[in-house]
């Protein structure tokens, strides 16, 4: 802490008051940002690892375990791997916009995290806004498949493509219908104050944190929001743009080397983000289940990740049980299942919170 | 107050930065390490091994548009529902009702839109 006061104090008097001030800003921001984003990338490399030894271990199969012991360091060979691939622009394809479309998938997965608490205060940019950033950044990842699918103008692409937006867009409204039940019940987009919100109530209060965390009273949303997330990053058994067997891998067909390495990154980042999200939305964020020792000596950030730890692997399960879904019943699932089945619920907890009965005063 | 969105915008700019970065890295690492020998079939878009039959800038299927028109709307009513439900408990009764009446009005147009068959993928 003085060490940073002392840094402050030496840019204040080199480079003036107000401009001192200034670079101190953006430095401390970037070196927070690099905080969250450089352990964030390494989640994302172990997630691919824990996918493979997961599903591996469902199958009864060993998974990767060459590469180090354990196999523990797979991702960076797969990451050097990547790395050394010849790039491969296809002749036909719109240059410029082949190669911006990884980016524009990574990109808006990374930026969510800026509001995202990982404990009391533990948050980069604490915003009034907040959930409607999350909509707006989770909603920006459709761009890049879009892109990527019209750019390599090859017909699987574009079909793939084709049918990941309308799917997304689909599940986009069902996923917001669920944001608005938790609105109406925590009363701010703040994330930090949803997180609160969850910590009061008549439970609570008795020290079992969590029977008062909004998946109890919103039960339904619990499972249209994860389902609809699982949906909206294209995971199975929803992968019907990549759909391996009919249109091989969907949008990132023409990719290689790197650039498909990067819409993998873009995948599980947004697998993580997704799991996060449930959790800070309905399983008290930061927060220990019950107020007793051996739960509250764990610190907040690594109950956030437990949480987020347990919903990823539950992901991950769908993908090793069920099949895949035809694109009819999941257009099905998601226009005549869900949307109706949120709005009833919306209406349901609204006419709620006007009886004498509302547990969220 | 513009304090707060600081550190957003920042994030915007360092993920584009680490988005950019691995296709950089890779085409700095491919064409140190790896090798790039273009040929016109390797270029072309694959078709499971054929040759590619023509452009796949074609017609697509109309269903898609609907799709979109249909999220639109209901993107917007949810932009709609988001001030009302932070603030639910202050406007009481009245409030309730008067977003239940406009409710009604959207679900009547997704009954019609719905018997229609306008949700249909058969």
């Amino acid at each position: 802490m003085e060490l940073v006061q002392a840094f402050q104090g030496l840019l204040q008097s080199g480079l003036g008051g107000l401009w001192g001030g200034y670079v101190f800003t953006v430095i401390k921001t970037l070196i927070l940002i690099i905080c969250i984003v450089l352990p964030l990338l390494l989640s994302v490399a172990y997630l691919t690892l824990w996918e493979r030894k997961f599903i591996g271990w469902m199958q009864i199969r060993l998974g990767p375990n060459r590469v180090g012991p354990l196999g523990l360091l797979q991702p960076i060979a797969d990451a050097i791997k990547a790395l050394v691939k010849e790039l491969i622009i296809p002749a036909g394809s719109n240059k410029f916009l082949f190669v911006v479309a990884p980016a524009m998938a990574l990109a808006p997965a990374l930026a969510a995290w800026a509001v995202v608490p990982f404990g009391p205060g533990v948050v980069l940019a604490d915003v009034n806004a907040g959930i409607l950033y999350l909509m707006a950044m989770t909603s920006l990842g459709v761009y890049g498949v879009i892109i990527a699918g019209w750019a390599s103008n090859s017909k699987y692409a574009f079909l793939g493509s084709m049918r990941s937006a309308a799917q997304i867009v689909a599940y986009e409204i069902a996923m917001g219908f669920a944001l608005v039940c938790v609105l109406m019940v925590s009363h701010s987009l703040n994330l930090s104050e949803i997180v609160n919100g969850q910590a009061k109530g008549y439970f609570a209060e008795q020290g079992i944190n969590i029977l008062s965390w909004n998946w109890l009273p919103l039960f339904p949303m619990v499972l249209v929001y994860f389902i609809s997330g699982v949906a909206e990053t294209n995971r199975s058994p929803f992968d019907v743009v990549e759909g391996e067997s009919e249109i091989v891998a969907g949008h990132m067909i023409e990719y290689s080397g790197m650039a498909f390495a990067t819409f993998f990154m873009a995948e599980y980042a947004n697998m993580i983000l997704i799991s996060t999200l449930t959790a800070i939305m309905f399983f008290g964020g930061w927060a220990a289940p019950v107020e007793m020792a051996p739960f509250t000596m764990i610190p907040p950030f690594l109950w956030l990740f437990i949480k987020m730890f347990f919903i990823v692997t539950i992901i991950l399960w769908l993908r090793a049980t069920f099949p895949r879904y035809r694109y009819d019943q999941i257009m099905r699932l998601g226009w005549k299942v869900f949307i109706p089945l949120t709005i009833v619920w919306l209406v349901l907890i609204g006419a709620w919170m006007q009886t004498p009965w509302n547990i969220w005063k | 107050m513009l304090d707060n969105y600081f550190p957003i915008l920042a994030f915007i700019f360092v993920s584009i930065a680490v988005g950019i970065g691995p296709s950089i890295g890779g085409w700095v690492c491919s064409s140190l390490l790896g090798w790039n020998r273009p040929d016109s079939q390797k270029l072309s878009p694959y078709e499971c091994g054929f040759e590619a039959f023509e452009d796949a800038r074609m017609k697509f299927d109309v269903r898609y548009y609907l799709v979109a028109i249909l999220f639109i709307l209901f993107d917007l009513e949810i932009a709609f529902l988001f001030p009302w439900a932070v603030v639910l408990n202050e406007i009481g009764f009245f409030g309730f009702v008067s977003m239940m009446i406009f409710l009604l009005i959207l679900v009547v147009g997704f009954i019609y839109e719905w018997m229609k068959g306008a949700l249909e993928w058969e």
